[in-house]
């Protein structure tokens, strides 16, 4: 991609972020309560209100939660790409802030699916309308999901590469070294890869702590131009590149299983961005599963196809590592409401805000939060950045 | 057989499932491309031929392990099919090249393997047609 390519770098920046989950697992509050927390705490972050926002993303109803704030937004994103949805909004909402289309952007995400067990609340299950290939093909032989399209992701990775289950063990407990340095997170206890290992089979080759959590969280960011991002209370991250790819819906319909369309999507991001995998300092890489952290480590270029097992190997993804690897504790030790991609901007951007205390990287000035939805299904790249890069 | 979710039928796909009633695999083919599709769709995605050159073809039956799984916790996955033993969850590649999602039975669900070589066999539903299982040939 050549320069002139780089349509959306550093138009835009993100100026607030706000999230929360707790090692309970359970939030006390839930629904638009809680999201309207985020709202007001991520535009409080960036030293703006309510009234500042004309643009609003939601992956259910960007409309139904607008009237619900009482704004009268000129750009909407409804976009639902399932734990991607976020990125996507981010990218959508650079897009529209370059355009002009509007000026300050929120997002929002929140779910509450361990405290809905706890106190027995409904909890709706939506598909998307008209044909449902997946209850036509797939549901019959009894799919389990998510895991089970991750588990034929990860047998096939094994079958055709050598990958074996202690290698995706180690991204687990690399993992969890993270989560130990963060005091909200769900797990903190050092964790080892006999345990991943020893922990029940769920759908062969993934174990247990090769799952994500089910937790609450929810999350906010709040984005806006380049030039108003300056005037504002926080250092802005700025947008460097951002790309998204989808090649199915269900995991039957995916081309290859052991390449992703993070494969497009990293390549268009840090094409935009003029950033090589190389300088990223801090890869939030969205975390269902291990073999999923694993298949974005070889699509986005931190390693070569089928060398992600190795790579993984010597621990180099946990703090003092080479390449810090979801530093919040991702979504398998920290927190999994469902959609976590939300996670992954807010804790990229306060990485490159220099906020993390204690699994703060140092220096760290280039952030990538690479979203996966559904079962592999769409991935979108955000490639962030501090002043110093742009 | 209980247990299992029974798949809705399309219009585009009720060939597919009718002739499941007498055993028969079909696999909806372009004439303009002589290539496969699956699932059964209105137009062809390979060539975007659309009127005229959809066609029903008799598979073989023969295919080809792509990736397979267990399932070991089948009452977490709602599934009661099993009588709660592990089954394997598969992807399969058909000889007509097209792939498809399937349960590998009639062996140990540890030995299923890519590569492995199975033949279609059916299993009844409950309203006559039938959802085509795999086993090892």
């Amino acid at each position: 991609m050549s320069r002139s390519d780089r349509t959306l770098r550093g138009a835009a920046a993100v100026v607030g972020v706000a999230d929360d989950a707790s090692p309970t697992g359970e939030l006390d509050r839930t629904g638009r309560a809680l999201e309207v927390a985020m709202v007001l705490a991520a535009l409080d972050d960036a030293g703006l209100t309510l009234d500042d926002v004309d643009g609003v993303c939601h992956a259910e109803s960007s409309m139904a939660l607008a009237e619900y704030l009482g704004v009268h937004p000129r750009y909407t994103d409804s976009t639902m790409t399932g734990g991607s949805s976020y990125q996507v909004h981010l990218e959508h909402a650079a897009a529209a802030i370059a355009a002009g289309l509007c000026q300050v952007v929120v997002s929002v995400y929140a779910s509450t699916p361990r405290s809905d067990r706890t106190h027995k609340r409904k909890r709706e299950r939506r598909y998307p309308p008209g044909p449902n290939p997946l209850a036509e093909w797939e549901w019959p032989f009894g799919l389990r999901t998510p895991m089970g399209p991750y588990a034929l992701a990860a047998a096939r990775h094994m079958h055709e590469f050598g990958t074996t289950s202690a290698q995706l063990a180690q991204i687990a407990v690399s993992t969890r070294e993270w989560a130990a340095l963060n005091p909200r997170a769900r797990h903190q206890a050092p964790l080892s890869v006999d345990e991943v290992l020893a922990s029940p089979l769920q759908v062969s080759p993934l174990h247990l702590l090769d799952c994500c959590l089910v937790t609450d969280g929810a999350g906010a960011f709040v984005m806006t131009s380049a030039e108003r991002a300056r005037s504002l209370r926080r250092p802005p991250v700025y947008v460097l590149g951002a790309a998204t790819c989808h090649d199915h819906m269900i995991i039957s319909q995916m081309p290859d299983l052991t390449t992703t369309p993070g494969a497009v999507s990293g390549a268009n991001a840090f094409g935009m961005a003029g950033i090589a995998p190389s300088e990223v300092d801090v890869l939030m890489g969205y975390d269902s599963f291990t073999i999923t952290a694993l298949l974005h480590l070889e699509d986005l270029g931190f390693c070569a196809k089928g060398e992600g097992g190795p790579f993984a190997e010597d621990g180099k993804l946990g703090p003092g590592g080479a390449l810090p690897m979801n530093t919040n504790g991702g979504g398998l030790s920290f927190t999994h409401p469902g959609m976590y991609g939300m996670f992954l901007i807010t804790e990229a951007v306060r990485q490159l805000r220099g906020e993390c205390g204690a699994r703060q990287v140092p220096d760290a000035q280039v952030a990538v939060a690479h979203g996966s939805g559904m079962v592999l299904s769409c991935m979108s790249t955000a490639v962030l950045g501090t002043e110093a890069v742009l | 057989m209980a247990g299992r979710l029974e798949p809705p039928q399309g219009a585009e796909s009720a060939p597919f499932w009718e002739a499941t009633r007498g055993g028969t695999l079909l696999i909806q083919w372009c004439s303009a491309c002589n290539r496969g599709i699956f699932y059964p769709r209105s137009f062809c995605p390979h060539c975007l031929a659309m009127d005229g050159v959809l066609e029903w073809r008799t598979a073989s039956g023969r295919a080809t392990v792509y990736a397979a799984s267990v399932e070991h916790k089948p009452a977490a996955g709602g599934s009661t099919f099993s009588d709660g033993q592990p089954y394997v969850v598969a992807l399969v590649d058909l000889e007509e090249g097209v792939r498809m999602m399937t349960n590998v039975v009639g062996c140990t669900p540890e030995d299923v393997h890519p590569g492995q070589a199975v033949t279609v066999t059916w299993e009844p539903l409950s309203d006559g047609r039938q959802l085509p299982l795999f086993t090892p040939s």
